[in-house]
């Protein structure tokens, strides 16, 4: 089980201190526009988080992948729109399966290669496998991903690799 | 008469999620092991936090509370199979074999027939 190796990302990398400051910057509009509340006590603690968030984003790199992350966002609506259509499809499926007496249920294990090429892109592909029911992804490693299926044709419909296209049609150029 | 309608589409959507939430609850009790459960968990998670939210901001109509209630959904939907992934990868870790076949052998048994 190669699979199972786990290696740790490494956590330096360079992150330039504009991009940082953009963050904090966001942080600290979102947080004033919902509050809505001017008390001292709010806006200390609208400050700490909003420095924790940024450091804790910055020790987990995110400032070596946004760029990745910023590029796919325009095309972010309308994979979601898309997305929602299959956990629609595959959330029927898996109730009527639950609801059955008979608990027509065929686990089944896939590794699926992954035809995205940034972390970002693995990270939402694994997660959109997860998200749907039916399908959980257990590991990914370097270019694959160990996923438990609930029957052998969810199995099946993941092998087609309709998802894999999707997500690797959002970090095109 | 558009309030009425609102109303009844927002309760509709509030009912399904509930329905959803409540079968994923069954599953989760009629599964029969770990990594099985966990599908029946991401019922809960996904498809309840969908219909319920969605319910909630028509409820809400157009103010600041939708927006709100939007985020909410979006980080919900974002985080949920990050967590998802952590347990069943934690349990992978720990050593819970997935009783499961895999996908090659049914591949072989097609081809042997």
């Amino acid at each position: 089980m190669k699979l199972l190796r786990n290696t740790p990302l490494s956590q330096q990398g360079k992150a330039n201190i504009s991009s940082i400051l953009l963050l904090l910057f966001i942080l600290a509009g979102s947080w004033l526009l919902w509050s809505g509340l001017y008390k001292p006590l709010l806006m200390g603690l609208g400050a700490f988080s909003c420095f924790l968030s940024t450091y804790l984003a910055y020790r987990m790199g995110f400032f070596r992948h946004h760029k990745a992350l910023l590029r796919m966002l325009p095309r972010l609506p309308g994979y979601w729109l898309w997305l929602l259509k299959e956990i629609v499809i595959s959330t029927i499926d898996v109730a009527k399966i639950i609801l059955s007496p008979s608990l027509p249920i065929t686990p089944t294990v896939v590794i699926l290669d992954a035809k995205t090429k940034t972390d970002v892109g693995h990270v939402i592909l694994g997660n959109s496998i997860t998200l749907s029911p039916g399908t959980v992804t257990l590991d990914v490693h370097e270019e694959q991903l160990l996923i438990h299926c609930l029957t052998s044709e969810g199995a099946k419909e993941l092998q087609k690799g309709e998802v894999n296209k999707r997500t690797a049609s959002l970090e095109r150029k | 008469m558009i309030d009425l309608l609102i109303d009844i589409l927002s309760w509709i959507l509030l009912i399904l999620g509930g329905v959803c939430v409540l079968i994923g609850g069954i599953g989760g009790l009629r599964l029969p092991n770990f990594y099985t459960r966990i599908h029946a968990a991401s019922l809960t998670d996904t498809m309840g936090t969908i219909l319920i939210f969605t319910g909630m901001m028509l409820q809400a109509g157009l103010t600041l509370a939708t927006l709100k209630l939007f985020a909410i959904m979006l980080f919900l939907l974002l985080t949920g199979p990050t967590a998802t992934y952590a347990l069943a990868n934690a349990a992978l870790l720990s050593g819970l074999i997935p009783e499961a076949r895999k996908a090659s052998d049914e591949v072989e048994q097609e081809k042997s027939k």
